[in-house]
C-alpha cells in the first residue's frame, strides 16, 4: 500500500540470451529492435553464419521488450528482465 | 430379444454401423449410397452420434478420419465417382493406420456411368485406389441381413487392424428390402480400440505390439504426431530413409497379408465334390447359386464359391481349391476383375473363364448356368 | 548484459528432438510458430487439450515441430479432418495452420463451407503469396503481376483476399497481420483461440527464396522492411476494402468479431430435442 508514497521511475533492465548455434542471421533482431541494442558478431555459428551480440556501447540500453524474442524465427534470442532501483 | 426387420442393404448396413459402435459418420449425397447418409442422419442423434454432411467426398473422407483420431468409430458411404474422391485420404488412412469403414455403393462406371443400376467394376480400386504400396480389407455382402452382420464385422476389422475398411455393397443389395435379423445387443461381438496404457515416454504411436500399435486418441496426453509423410515408429517423418520406407511398407501390408486366413470370409456351396467352380460376389452371387442348384438338378457337379471378403484376395484358397476343380467360372457385374485374381492365385492348375455383366443388370440364373453347362461339355 | 544460452523458454512447446525446423533464412514461418507458442503460454493451454492440425508445404509442417496432438494431413484436407476431430472430441481445443495454397486452392472449397458451418477450430492461414515447398510457382494469393516460377511473365490470375473470403464465407473472428507484427498478431491468436466459432487469422509471410527473390526482396529482412513501411491498421474495416496489390499499403488488422452459434451448439441443441 505505497501508492501515495512518490516512486521514482524504474531503471528497467535486460539480459539478452542468445542461442548462437540456431541463428540463420536473417537480422530481423538487429533491424527492429527499438533500442538498436544489437549488432552482427563476427565470429560464425556452426552453422556458418553469424549471430547477433549486443553493441558495446549499448549493453544496458536494453529495455526488455522481447520483440527481439517475438520475431526470431529460430527460436535463438529471448531476453529476461532485471529490475533495478526499484526500492529507490 | 432378436428383432425381425424388413431393410433395404443401406439401412442395414447403416444399422449395422450402429450396432458395431459407429459414431460418427461424414459423407455426402450419391444415388446409390444417400440412404446411408439419410439414415445415419435421422439416427446418430438418437445414438449420442455425429452426423455430418460435409461439401464432398474428399472432405468426407477427411472428416473421418480426423474424427477416428478424436475416438470415434466412423463411417463414410459413396458410390464409384466419389469413391475415386475418396482415395486420396483412403491413402492417408492406410499409412497412418486409422481405423475406418467406408461403404462403397457400386453403381456401374467409369464416370457417372448409369448412376442407379448395379455394377461391380470397383473391386480393384477398392484395392489399388490410392497410390502407392499398401492394403485394405474389402467386404461384400449379398443381401440386406449381410450388410447387416458383416458391416458390424468390417467395423471390427477396422479396429483389429488399424485399417480403413471398404464395404463393398453394390446397387442391387443396397435397393433391395429383406428380412433382416436383428440380434440381441449382448450377442454382438463389438472389438473396441486397443488403446496405449504405458507411461507417455515409453510409448512408440506406430511400433507395433503383435500386429498394430495401440492407438493413442488425441486428448490422451501422448502428443503424438501422425503424418501422411513416411515415417518410423515415432510418427516422426522420415522422408529420405529407404530403410525407413521399407520397414512402415512391409507392416502396413504385411499386418493384412500375413493374416489372410483370419480374415477370410467364403461361403462355399456345393464344394464337396464340384468339378466346376462359379466364383461370385455381391449381388452376382446370388444368382450364381441359383444357377448351381439347376446344374445340381441336372446332375452337373457344380459348386459356389461366393467372396464375403475379397480383399486380401485369398490366394491360398483358390491355390488349393484348384487341385480339385477343372475349371472357375467367375461371374462378376464387370469386365474381368476377380476373374483376373482367380487366374493368378491357381497358378494354371485349372481353366478360369469370365462370365461379364457390364452394368445396369444382373446376371440370371440361366445366363450362368448354361455356361456351366457349356464347361461341362468341354466347350 | 548478453549471456550464451541453451535453450529457449519457448522450447518446453516444441519437440526438441525435431528442431532445428526446416525453413528458410528469412522465412517467416518461424515467427508464427514463435508467435503461436506465445500465445499458447499465455493462454495457459494445457497442451493435452491441443491438438493441431496441418495440410502440406512449408506451413503444413508446423503441426510436427509442437509438442500436442499433431495431425499432418493430405493438401487442401486439414479443414475437413479438423472438422471431424473437432466434432468427434469436443474437449480439445483444435487450431489449423496452413498455407495460402493449401487453405485455398486445393483446399478452398472446405474453408468456405467450414466457416459458413461454424466449426469452432481457429485457422491460421500463412499467406507467402506462391507455393513455396514446391519451388515458388503461383498461388491463389499471387498478387496481380508478380513473377513466380508458373507466371514468369507476371501474374495475369486476380488473387483472393483471404480475409474477404473468410468474412463472406461467415467466419466469426477474422483478422490479418504482417509477421512484423509479432505481439499484435500473438494477441490475435489469444482472442481467436477464445472465440467460440470458425476463426481466422491471414498472416502475411515472408518467403525470400521463392518468392521474394523473384519479385525484387530477396532477402526476408527486405520484406519485413516492406511491412514496416507499408501496413496500415484499420481495425474493424470492411474486409472487402483490404486487397493486396502490389506496391500498395497492405491493411491489416482485426476485422471481424462477431458471435453466432457453431455447429456443435446447434448440434447439441438438435440431439436434446431428437432425445425427448
Amino acid at each position: 500500500m505505497n501508492y501515495w508514497v512518490e516512486k521514482k521511475e524504474k531503471q528497467i533492465h535486460a539480459n539478452v540470451f542468445i542461442i548462437k548455434d540456431r541463428c540463420k542471421e536473417c537480422g530481423f533482431c538487429i533491424e527492429f529492435c527499438p533500442q538498436g541494442v544489437l549488432k552482427v558478431s563476427e565470429e560464425f555459428n556452426s552453422k556458418g553464419y553469424h549471430p547477433p551480440k549486443l553493441v558495446e556501447t549499448e549493453t544496458k540500453k536494453c529495455i526488455g521488450c522481447g520483440f527481439c524474442s517475438m520475431i526470431c524465427p529460430d527460436f535463438a534470442i529471448f531476453v529476461e528482465k532485471e529490475e533495478e532501483n526499484e526500492k529507490n | 430379444m432378436k428383432k425381425i426387420r424388413f431393410w433395404s442393404g443401406d439401412i442395414a448396413a447403416a444399422e449395422g454401423a450402429i450396432a458395431a459402435g459407429c459414431r460418427f459418420f461424414a459423407g455426402y449425397p450419391i444415388t446409390p449410397a444417400s440412404d446411408i447418409a439419410e439414415h445415419m442422419a435421422l439416427r446418430l442423434p438418437q445414438e449420442n452420434g455425429i452426423f455430418i454432411q460435409m461439401e464432398d467426398e474428399l472432405a468426407s473422407m477427411a472428416a473421418i478420419l480426423g474424427a477416428s483420431w478424436g475416438g470415434a468409430k466412423v463411417m463414410t458411404a459413396t458410390s464409384g465417382p466419389g469413391f475415386s474422391l475418396m482415395q486420396e485420404n483412403i491413402g492417408l488412412g492406410a499409412i497412418t493406420e486409422t481405423p475406418c469403414v467406408v461403404a462403397d455403393v457400386q453403381r456401374a462406371g467409369p464416370s457417372t456411368g448409369m448412376p442407379t443400376l448395379v455394377g461391380q467394376g470397383d473391386v480393384m480400386q477398392s484395392r489399388w485406389g490410392s497410390h502407392g504400396d499398401y492394403e485394405t480389407i474389402v467386404i461384400s455382402p449379398s443381401s440386406p441381413q449381410e450388410s447387416f452382420d458383416l458391416i458390424i464385422r468390417a467395423f471390427n476389422l477396422a479396429e483389429l487392424y488399424r485399417v480403413p475398411v471398404i464395404f463393398l455393397m453394390d446397387e442391387c443389395v443396397a435397393h433391395m428390402s429383406e428380412r433382416v435379423v436383428v440380434p440381441p445387443k449382448e450377442k454382438i461381438e463389438v472389438v473396441e480400440r486397443l488403446k496405449p496404457s504405458m507411461p507417455p515416454e515409453q510409448y512408440m504411436p506406430f511400433k507395433p505390439l503383435n500386429n498394430i500399435a495401440p492407438m493413442a486418441i488425441a486428448g490422451m496426453g501422448y502428443k503424438i504426431h501422425v503424418t501422411g509423410l513416411t515415417h518410423n515408429e515415432k510418427g516422426y517423418p522420415q522422408t529420405t530413409s529407404t530403410e525407413v520406407q521399407e520397414w512402415m511398407i512391409r507392416h502396413i501390408c504385411d499386418k493384412i497379408r500375413k493374416n489372410e486366413r483370419k480374415i477370410r470370409d467364403i461361403e462355399e456351396y456345393e464344394m464337396d465334390d464340384a468339378e466346376i467352380a462359379v466364383v461370385s460376389f455381391g449381388i452376382a452371387g446370388r444368382s450364381a447359386k441359383a444357377a448351381v442348384k439347376i446344374a445340381r438338378k441336372h446332375g452337373i457337379k457344380a459348386g459356389l464359391i461366393r467372396l464375403k471378403t475379397i480383399w486380401p484376395f485369398p490366394e491360398e484358397y483358390f491355390e488349393n481349391a484348384a487341385d480339385n476343380i477343372k475349371k472357375f467360372i467367375v461371374a462378376e457385374i464387370n469386365y474381368g476383375q476377380v476373374k483376373l485374381e482367380v487366374e493368378r492365385s491357381i497358378h494354371g492348375k485349372a481353366s478360369v473363364e469370365l462370365l461379364p455383366k457390364f452394368g445396369g443388370a444382373v446376371h440370371t440364373p440361366m445366363e450362368i448356368y448354361n455356361k456351366i453347362k457349356e464347361a461341362k461339355n468341354g466347350n | 548484459m548478453e549471456i550464451e544460452a541453451e535453450a529457449n523458454p519457448m522450447d518446453k512447446y516444441l519437440r526438441a528432438d525435431r528442431i532445428p525446423h526446416i525453413w528458410c533464412p528469412g522465412c517467416g514461418l518461424g515467427i508464427v510458430l514463435n508467435a503461436f507458442l506465445h500465445a499458447i503460454d499465455e493462454l495457459k493451454i494445457d497442451m493435452d487439450e491441443l491438438a493441431i492440425v496441418s495440410g502440406i508445404g512449408c506451413t503444413g509442417r508446423i503441426a510436427g515441430y509442437i509438442n500436442c496432438d499433431s495431425y499432418h494431413t493430405t493438401h487442401g484436407r486439414a479443414i475437413p479432418f479438423a472438422t471431424g476431430l473437432r466434432l468427434a472430441n469436443p474437449e480439445m481445443k483444435v487450431v489449423v495452420i496452413s498455407g495460402d495454397g493449401d487453405l485455398f486452392a486445393i483446399g478452398g472449397n472446405h474453408f468456405i463451407h467450414a466457416a459458413r458451418r461454424n466449426i469452432d477450430i481457429t485457422v491460421i492461414g500463412v499467406n507467402n503469396y506462391n507455393y513455396g515447398m514446391t519451388g515458388g510457382q503461383l498461388g491463389p494469393t499471387t498478387p496481380l503481376g508478380a513473377r513466380t516460377t508458373t507466371s514468369p511473365y507476371g501474374n495475369v490470375e486476380h488473387p483472393f483476399n483471404l480475409c474477404h473470403v473468410a468474412h463472406a464465407s461467415g467466419a466469426v473472428y477474422v483478422a490479418r497481420w504482417t509477421v512484423l507484427h509479432a505481439v499484435r498478431l500473438k494477441n490475435s491468436i489469444k482472442e481467436a483461440m477464445n472465440k467460440n466459432g470458425f476463426s481466422f487469422i491471414e498472416v502475411i509471410a515472408a518467403c525470400p527464396t521463392t518468392y521474394g527473390r523473384r519479385n525484387k526482396m530477396p532477402t526476408g529482412l527486405d520484406e519485413m522492411k516492406y511491412y514496416r513501411e507499408h501496413s496500415i491498421i484499420r481495425h474493424g474495416i470492411d474486409p472487402s476494402q483490404a486487397n493486396i496489390e502490389i506496391g500498395k499499403d497492405i491493411i491489416v488488422g482485426k476485422f471481424i468479431d462477431i458471435e453466432k452459434p457453431t455447429y456443435s451448439d446447434a448440434f447439441e441443441e438438435l440431439k436434446k430435442r431428437v432425445k425427448k
